[in-house]
């Protein structure tokens, strides 16, 4: 890496004052560095089991540019591989998904089993008997795998901490995406996936789905018009109106997490939202009442969006799902958007979300559409040279915030920038190589050292 | 896990080719001028008047192609229509929407308005049901190649095909099924705003 040391990445990142150098959303020396500082020690989200789900069967996904397989073995445990042959490079498998006994590399014929021990060999016997460890020369393997509440995670770093250490006290908004709507744990099935490249860094679509509330004007287009679940009823606005009576709260985690999420009054009520349609409405307030009954008090907390750090992201309400925003060069970036339902739902309410989701997001979303457009012109207006001289503004609700909150992390009642903040000083953390004791926040005074110095 | 299902019938099935006789050729006539004549509403943004071109009950439907093995494509190359998540599974209502989208002036993925061409071509009249519930209907294929240019650099190709069903009315054909086949796996472009 030339031109950005260790001891420069502070001076590009100034949440103090509330500045942040453009040079990280168009530099391309510091986009090879979050490569190898970021994206091979961060637990990144693979996908989901329900894309597997029986012996054999195969995914391929992404972490950071790197093509990787996710595979349940013949003995049904769920690995994850770098696609990529151990002699030549050749991927492996150019399939999206499918079922399989063997991954046979088209170049040389190396064949690997699903759970990624090289098998087949050509001409072993001749050329490479007795030289050749097979073991050694498996598909590579992540680090460390985790299965939480059915979505997979995987880190290429051994000594990163367990899936939930890092995820911290940002797990019970995480968990507000993939519980049941009913309250019950876990449950959730993807029931597609999008998949497209839009010339943006991958860090403000990321940095987007914090929590970044003061960005609704873009959105001004969809709420006029309604795109709503009560839309064709004559509501205007693009979703539900189960979050109108309640306090929003933005929080900033260590690592560098960030969510916005929602409290309920004590005496909280379903909020008709469904009333384009009566089926979805019955399905929904029951969804509401069981979940009061299940998780009582604890049920007040509604979701709404937040992003795991560094390149995950949840849309905990609608449009459920989850985002990998997978760095494609400085100024590209591959979306993929998985989008999730409860496995068990009626068929008639998947059938309407998935419209709904339809509508709402990606490339064809009347929703997201915006988004894109403001990350393009956002990155290429910032490549100039001139421009980098200007860094961005970072100042919104500057120490409005407490660190005393039963919910963990700095909390902000009012919308806010801390999220962002505390969003790249988690990115500055990785990039001068922070120990991940000091990155999950055990090490607060290792972070305070480094502030003062 | 639905997103792999094919419950649904493969889109489009082959018939025995229309005799190629005078009828034939002026119902091609006609179908290709109300092809290019649509595609001059979009090219033109009138687009109120092409959803007038639309039929009330419409399918409007783009998959999502995926790479598969060899003998998988036509059980799993493609997303089905109403099971799960593809690029456009739409009716009038949310194309209704799309356009009042475009006209409020705020949709900021198309303020300033995208430059668009469509060119229409190898269209082939493959089905005429004279007798379907709601009047004749007559099955087309095509291709088509969308040129997209928004701003000032950004240009966007779609190649693919359509098979449309149009329906024959007092007012003329109107669009009734269309299923729109974009030869692109990951969707090379940031935004699918325009029509096809």
């Amino acid at each position: 890496m030339s031109g950005y040391r260790f001891d420069s990445i502070d001076k590009l990142v100034n949440t103090q004052d509330g500045f942040i150098s453009r040079e990280l959303f168009v530099d391309s020396d510091i986009y090879k560095a979050e490569l190898e500082k970021i994206f091979t020690r961060a637990w990144l989200m693979v996908g989901h089991e329900s894309l597997v789900p029986n012996p054999g069967d195969f995914y391929t996904s992404r972490m950071g540019e790197e093509s990787v397989i996710l595979c349940r073995d013949k003995a049904g445990i769920i690995h994850v591989f770098l696609n990529s042959c151990r002699h030549r490079g050749m991927k492996v498998c150019r399939y999206e998904s499918g079922n399989t006994s063997l991954f046979t590399c088209p170049y040389h014929s190396w064949t690997y089993t699903t759970d990624g021990r090289l098998q087949g060999v050509p001409l072993y016997k001749s050329l490479y008997d007795g030289v050749l460890d097979r073991e050694a020369n498996s598909l590579v393997s992540v680090a460390k795998l985790a299965n939480y509440k059915g979505t997979i995670w995987a880190t290429w770093d051994p000594e990163a901490p367990d899936f939930l250490t890092y995820l911290g006290d940002a797990k019970i908004h995480l968990d507000q995406a993939l519980d049941c709507r009913d309250g019950r744990e876990g449950g959730s099935e993807v029931i597609g996936v999008h998949k497209w490249i839009f010339p943006a860094n991958w860090k403000f679509a990321s940095e987007n789905f914090l929590g970044d509330t003061y960005h609704n004007p873009s959105h001004r287009s969809v709420d006029l018009i309604g795109i709503g679940p009560s839309a064709a009823s004559g509501k205007k606005g693009r979703r539900d109106d189960e979050l109108a009576v309640a306090q929003h709260v933005w929080v900033s985690f260590p690592v560098g997490h960030g969510v916005h999420s929602a409290i309920q009054p004590e005496q909280n009520q379903y909020v008709e939202s469904f009333l384009d349609n009566p089926v979805l409405e019955e399905y929904f307030r029951h969804c509401y009442e069981e979940r009061k009954r299940r998780l009582g008090d604890g049920a007040r907390l509604l979701p709404f969006v937040g992003t795991i750090f560094p390149n995950t992201s949840y849309h905990g309400r609608q449009p459920r799902g989850l985002c990998a925003w997978h760095p494609h060069s400085p100024t590209s970036t591959e979306a993929w958007r998985f989008f999730l339902v409860d496995k068990d739902a009626p068929q008639e309410v998947k059938d309407y979300l998935r419209h709904y989701y339809m509508r709402y997001s990606g490339p064809a979303g009347m929703t997201e559409q915006d988004d894109l457009e403001n990350w393009l012109y956002a990155t290429s207006a910032s490549m100039g040279t001139v421009a980098r001289r200007y860094p961005f503004n970072y100042q919104q609700s500057l120490g409005a915030y407490t660190s005393d909150h039963p919910l963990g992390g700095d909390v902000s009642l009012q919308v806010t920038e801390q999220i962002a903040r505390g969003y790249y000083n988690g990115w500055a953390a990785f990039m001068r190589n922070a120990s991940w004791d000091e990155i999950t926040g055990g090490d607060r005074k290792g972070a305070a050292r480094h502030a003062a110095e | 896990m639905t997103i792999t299902s094919a419950e649904a019938p493969a889109p489009v099935e082959t018939p025995a080719p229309l005799a190629r006789n005078a009828d034939y050729y002026r119902l091609k006539a006609d179908v290709e001028d109300f092809l290019y004549m649509e595609a001059d509403l979009l090219d033109e943004r009138r687009f109120k008047d092409w959803l007038n071109l639309l039929a009330e009950d419409i399918v409007y439907f783009m998959p999502i192609r995926r790479n598969v093995k060899f003998g998988q494509h036509a059980e799993r190359e493609n997303t089905k229509l109403g099971v799960g998540i593809s690029w456009f599974d739409e009716d009038k209502w949310t194309l209704t929407k799309r356009v009042e989208q475009i006209l409020t002036g705020v949709h900021y993925a198309e303020e300033p308005l995208s430059r668009v061409c469509h060119m229409v071509s190898n269209v082939q009249v493959v089905g005429v049901r004279p007798d379907a519930p709601t009047g004749e209907e007559v099955e087309v294929r095509s291709r088509f190649l969308v040129y997209q240019n928004r701003v000032e650099y950004e240009t966007y190709f779609f190649v693919g095909k359509r098979y449309d069903t149009l329906r024959r009315t007092a007012n003329g054909f109107k669009v009734a099924r269309r299923e729109i086949i974009l030869d692109q796996n990951i969707l090379l472009a940031k935004n699918l705003t325009i029509f096809f």
